[in-house]
């Protein structure tokens, strides 16, 4: 949890690659905007430069000689101009192409990111969901995204316009007179060092800044959330309390990493002049004492590259704090994108099948209706295709959220195709675990889980997961209409099958109720239906997708007694000839199945028909007679 | 608009005045190093003396010395001002928001309420130090060239008062071009941050159904829209740097020329135009820094209207203008209550409610899914105002109680418990703060938590985890009981609230609110027949109107919807009383 960090994480680790990473990420798919634009620059610095040498020359050149004749022809002059003029003309239209190829690099590459980072967030094991705040996690995408625009559109071309004309003066400044250069190179050490010093702390503090506008962006959307159990309690001002500390506490980290960002400014300008007036004296002994032939018209111009030395630098230490802040902002970013992906070792896969008169099956390419896994053996290459029944075995399976501590012991069940298996017991006993398991959600510490035969390691996560339809307590919709809702479950439905799924889940009285029915719009996860029309929705949902094995976790929980019998009707057809893991705990739900296991402390500690059950008078009697008082 | 953000400034006006004073020192230092650099130059280096460059250079050091102090302090009182106003305006959005009702909140959105707090607040902090500390040093430093370019030759300086001027427009009208773009591109940022945080929340049906592909080209468009709308936005801005490269070489050549002629003619002197074009290049840079403060502020002002719709929005839900603060009892009446959750709605959700409940009752309240049960208690303590008649408690109309006092006598367990992280004492005192540990205690026990939690180790001191995500549903559905009962109130309405309660200790809740809390009026709205069977009154909902009320017996008799529901529990026998809370 992002609350949790370390206090020793607080720190750009290796701010040069983080660099080196985000250049590399830009090149990729900019390179050839890049080399333009790097060209561009030149150009225009170029343009810039020998304007400047027409100013230098005006006056020798152009001025005197009108002076001293009679009749001043002003014909070279007007040449001159109007020269410069046109590479003035060629420098402006390169800083607008330059300018122009910067906002796509800076924008296309601000959107590259995001979807890359979105693709291998989607990729990421559940375990990731469930150990980070969502606000934290959308940080990035926003606030940590952003500290890169202003780096990539402004920065860097400012870096490699400044880098030519620091490289072009420090040549000059070489050939006219060597000990003075050496002493204008020491003051731009120790202006390198003094940047560095102050972009370190405050790469710091942006760093600092950073993590807490994660955190107050998580609680903000935490809170959010949780806004009605905040009013009925009247706990606004508590609330406000606990969002000033935060906020205090990225003020203090916002002021600090800003304060050091522009002290970089007034240090390396003021060192400037401090190495002007070094150069000066230093110069000015050298040449009164006429050491290495040194004369005063020398030390003039070498002042003025001085100058002119000083000016690409502040430049350079002004974009300094955007810089350091979006390596705080790579930092993140980076962060996330490295999170190990889930991993996918499978190579069973599902393909349909047609099955002729004596059982063979042949694979097809289109959609027959009837599925099958193809096990293509790793040792020899030969193909099995093994018919998909919704067979499932567990076999002294042990599972564990981390090493230390197993929440499931010896799990042996058996489930074969078309039959209903219920799992009962408190709350913490492991049944959702237990459906963790079977889609991958979570991977098994120990023993083995057999789909149709096949261990599931072996198949392909996609196609397990394709394979089972799952109805979670915590029903989730997404933005879009009610139709797409239902159609997640299946992709090519057309709207006659999900017409269909929706009268199985009897979820098509209210939708037709709905101001445009099929196609109302859902937003905020469908926060304008009740929590029960919203499992009535997930229900459909599981429906269309039409998978030969089901997993109800709590499917009808908030759905009342009533509406449930008729959903019930539509979950038996639904369940018909499909394997099923019911977690409910109402009897009626669980009444009917072909074995109810009963869960405590992560071990079946019963299991059996429900006449079975009774008859034996252990816990599943206590928990059918509520008999039983407080909590198991 | 920018009135309201400012006001926000508050206790940084300080550092906010001092900034521009310290730049402007700093500008003047900038100023006269030259001077001096030029007179190393003339009188020091030209003319061999060694003393005068000591002299002057040792003047240039203590000019370097002040100017270094001034820039520190001034970037020191500017990251003060900016990150100050940056937090000031969280604040006060935050609290605004704590004000704002659910339908101010649905009009923003979460999402669009993150984005406001967070990205647009750093929009306007930057754009905030940029202003403090370059809005006044690049004008003061212009303004010093100008000044003397004037003092060199009226004429030719006035070239560059034209030209700042001719410039000063076009960019204005570029800024607010380009204003209108970013104004179209946050809203987008709402919807990027909604993207993301329905995927996060969701992403276990994502991965069941094996939806990533499908969910990640859905985002595709949606990073593609902000990129078209910024791209659009931005490239109005990249015109700032050319023209301002054309102007500035238009006025050198210009000068050149004109600067020539006067030569020629004998009215300018060499030295002066070369000086006049040194001029020309402090006012570029000036020019230069003035137009990133132009896009800073074109960028930041989208975020400065829509932090300003925050602090100005005012909340549906009103507090009285003399509010009552007591509720004289229990008692609650709904006259001819229509209710929609938008205004616009066809349908509204409650249809002429009316409904007397005298004080000390208790109501049972049962109903399919969608028939209202909720927003039908949620209007007694306000969440929501009606549409249509009134709601009264205590005989009086809701809206004129003090909301606070309102909700604190109105206790509501809600069907979506919520426990925040901290210890279970913490929690309870979300109740009563001033509560002692008896006071919770004996409030656990009429709510049955105490048997369990007196098996925790830590006991009333237990550490829940965000979300109570470490005990089980029907522990943190008892906890929550506790947590409304510690306020006292006079009505005490349960949500669903006790469906991961066994039978059993749901009988033994429901007997001690019976006892202990006589005078309270209870709302119980249940699934279960046999949470309300024995309430004073049953309320039986259907689509948003009331289909009969009275007691078990004469609902049995006299009401299809009740007895096909009692029939229907009775019939499959109990419940399995434990729901799965864990995920």
């Amino acid at each position: 949890m992002a609350g949790k960090k370390k206090k020793d994480n607080i720190q750009i680790q290796h701010p040069l690659k983080q660099l080196k990473r985000l250049m590399a990420y830009v090149f990729q798919d900019y390179g050839m905007h890049c080399a333009a634009v790097l060209l561009l620059i030149v150009v225009s610095v170029l343009a810039n430069v020998q304007g400047t040498m027409f100013t230098r020359t005006l006056i020798d050149e152009y001025i005197q000689p009108l002076l001293l004749s009679d009749r001043p022809d002003f014909t070279p002059l007007l040449h001159a101009i109007i020269r410069v003029a046109a590479f003035y003309g060629i420098g402006i239209v390169s800083t607008y192409t330059y300018n122009r190829l910067m906002v796509e690099v800076t924008q296309g590459t601000l959107r590259d990111m995001r979807n890359d980072l979105f693709e291998r967030m989607e990729r990421l094991p559940i375990q990731y969901f469930d150990t980070h705040t969502h606000g934290d996690i959308m940080s990035i995408y926003t606030n940590d995204i952003d500290t890169l625009r202003q780096m990539i559109s402004q920065s860097v071309p400012q870096f490699i316009n400044s880098a030519i004309t620091i490289v072009s003066v420090l040549v000059s400044m070489i050939i006219l007179n060597i000990p003075l250069t050496v002493v204008t190179l020491i003051m731009v050490g120790i202006m390198v060092l003094s940047s560095r010093a102050a972009a370190g702390t405050s790469g710091r503090y942006f760093v600092e800044q950073q993590i807490n506008i994660g955190k107050v962006n998580g609680y903000i959307e935490e809170m959010m959330e949780g806004q009605k159990i905040i009013k009925v309690f009247c706990h606004e001002e508590e609330t406000e309390e606990k969002f000033r500390e935060l906020n205090q506490k990225l003020f203090v980290s916002a002021d600090r990493a800003n304060a050091f960002a522009n002290y970089l400014g007034p240090i390396n300008a003021q060192l400037g002049n401090v190495s002007y007036v070094l150069c000066a004296i230093v110069g000015g002994m050298l040449a009164l004492n006429k050491i290495g032939g040194f004369t005063l018209g020398g030390l003039a111009s070498f002042l003025a590259f001085n100058r002119s030395f000083a000016m690409p630098i502040n430049q350079i230490s002004m974009q300094l704090n955007a810089v350091v802040m979006a390596m705080a902002g790579a930092e993140r970013i980076f962060r996330l994108m490295d999170e190990t992906e889930e991993t996918d070792e499978g190579y069973v896969t599902l393909v349909n099948v047609t099955e002729s008169a004596d059982g063979t099956l042949t694979e097809s390419d289109h959609r027959t209706g009837k599925w099958a896994w193809k096990h293509v053996h790793q040792e020899d290459q030969s193909v099995d295709y093994i018919k998909l029944e919704g067979d499932v075995v567990f076999d002294d399976v042990d599972f564990g959220y981390n090493e230390k501590k197993i929440v499931l012991h010896d799990i042996q069940l058996e489930a074969r195709p078309g039959q209903k298996i219920a799992f009962v017991g408190s709350t913490g006993a492991g049944k959702t675990t237990i459906t963790n398991l079977i889609n991958r959600f979570y991977d098994i510490q120990d023993g083995k889980i057999r789909y149709d035969g096949i261990n599931i390691k072996k198949m392909k996560k996609a196609d397990l997961r394709r394979s089972l339809g799952i109805v979670l307590q915590d029903t989730c919709l997404f933005t879009g209409t009610v139709k797409d809702n239902i159609r997640y479950g299946k992709l090519d439905a057309n709207d006659e099958e999900i017409y269909a799924a929706a009268k199985l889940a009897n979820a098509d009285g209210f939708i037709q109720r709905l101001p445009q029915g099929y196609d109302t719009m859902l937003t905020g996860g469908g926060a304008g239906l009740s929590q029960g029309q919203r499992q009535l929705l997930a229900i459909a949902r599981a429906a269309v997708a039409d998978p030969p094995v089901l997993i109800l976790d709590e499917a009808t929980s908030s759905i009342d007694t009533r509406t449930e019998q008729i959903v019930q009707d539509g979950m038996d057809k639904l369940m018909h000839g499909r394997t099923t893991f019911v977690i409910a705990h109402r009897l009626s739900t669980v009444q009917n199945s072909d074995c109810i296991m009963v869960l405590e402390q992560g071990r079946i500690i019963e299991r059996g028909t429900h006449d079975e059950l009774v008859r034996k008078k252990g816990r599943y009697y206590q928990l059918y007679t509520g008999n039983q008082i407080g909590e198991a | 608009m920018i009135q309201t953000l400012l006001g926000e400034v508050k206790e940084f006006k300080k550092p906010s005045i001092l900034t521009p004073l310290f730049m402007v020192l700093e500008v003047l230092m900038e100023t006269i190093i030259p001077f001096l650099m030029a007179s190393i130059i003339d009188e020091g280096v030209e003319a061999g003396d060694i003393g005068h460059i000591y002299r002057v250079g040792g003047i240039m050091i203590v000019a370097a010395l002040i100017g270094l102090l001034a820039g520190l302090a001034g970037g020191r009182t500017g990251a003060l001002a900016s990150a100050g106003l940056a937090k000031n305006l969280r604040d006060a959005m935050f609290h605004n928001i704590q004000g704002f009702s659910f339908s101010n909140i649905d009009k923003f959105s979460t999402a669009g309420l993150v984005t406001r707090l967070t990205t647009d607040v750093t929009n306007i902090q930057n754009a905030y130090q940029m202003i403090l500390r370059m809005f006044t040093r690049a004008p003061a430093s212009m303004l010093c060239a100008m000044v003397m370019a004037f003092s060199i030759n009226v004429r030719l300086a006035s070239i560059y008062l034209i030209a700042v001027i001719v410039l000063g427009t076009i960019l204005i009208l570029i800024m607010n071009h380009a204003t209108k773009y970013f104004q179209q591109a946050f809203p987008k940022y709402d919807d990027m941050n909604a993207s993301v945080q329905e995927n996060i929340a969701g992403i276990r049906v994502v991965k069941a159904y094996v939806r990533e592909e499908q969910e990640t080209d859905k985002f595709k468009k949606t990073s593609s829209n902000i990129y078209r709308i910024f791209k659009k936005a931005e490239c109005n801005l990249i015109y700032n740097a050319p023209l301002m490269q054309f102007t500035v070489y238009g006025c050198i050549l210009l000068i050149s020329w004109l600067g020539a002629k006067m030569i020629v003619s004998d009215s300018l002197t060499t030295g002066e135009l070369m000086s006049l074009l040194t001029y020309c290049m402090n006012i570029l840079m000036s020019l230069m820094m003035m137009s990133m403060v132009f896009i800073m502020v074109s960028m930041s002002s989208a975020s400065a209207k829509r932090i300003s719709e925050i602090l100005t929005e005012e909340s549906d839900l009103k507090n009285p203008e003399e509010p009552v603060y007591d509720l004289a009892d229990g008692s609650i009446a709904f006259h001819h209550v229509n209710f929609a959750y938008q205004k616009d709605s066809r349908e509204p959700v409650l249809k002429d409610i009316n409904l007397e409940i005298s004080s000390g009752e208790t109501i049972g309240i049962i109903g399919g899914t969608g028939s209202a049960k909720t927003s039908l208690v949620n209007l007694i303590s306000r969440l929501y105002d009606v549409t249509e008649g009134a709601v009264l408690v205590g005989g009086r109309n809701v809206r004129e109680y003090d909301m606070e006092s309102l909700r604190n006598q109105v206790a509501v367990v809600l069907q979506k418990n919520v426990l925040f992280s901290g210890s279970i004492l913490e929690n309870l005192r979300w109740g009563d703060k001033d509560a002692t540990d008896e006071e919770c205690m004996e409030a656990c026990r009429l709510a049955c938590a105490d048997e369990f939690i007196q098996r925790f180790p830590d006991k009333y001191n237990t550490h829940i985890e965000q979300g109570g995500s470490n005990v089980s549903g029907g522990q943190k559905q008892r906890l929550c009981i506790a947590r409304a009962l510690l306020k006292k109130p006079k009505i005490l309405i349960l949500d669903d609230s006790t469906s991961a309660v066994d039978t059993a200790t749901d009988a033994q809740i429901r007997r001690a609110f019976l006892e202990e809390i006589p005078d309270t009026t209870k709302l119980i709205i249940a699934q279960r027949i046999s949470s309300v069977q024995d309430a004073d009154r049953i309320i039986v909902m259907d689509e948003g109107r009331i289909n009969g009320i009275g007691t078990h017996e004469q609902l049995l008799k006299t009401n299809q919807i009740y007895r096909e529901v009692y029939e229907a529990q009775t019939k499959g026998g109990g419940d399995f009383d434990e729901n799965g809370g864990e995920r």
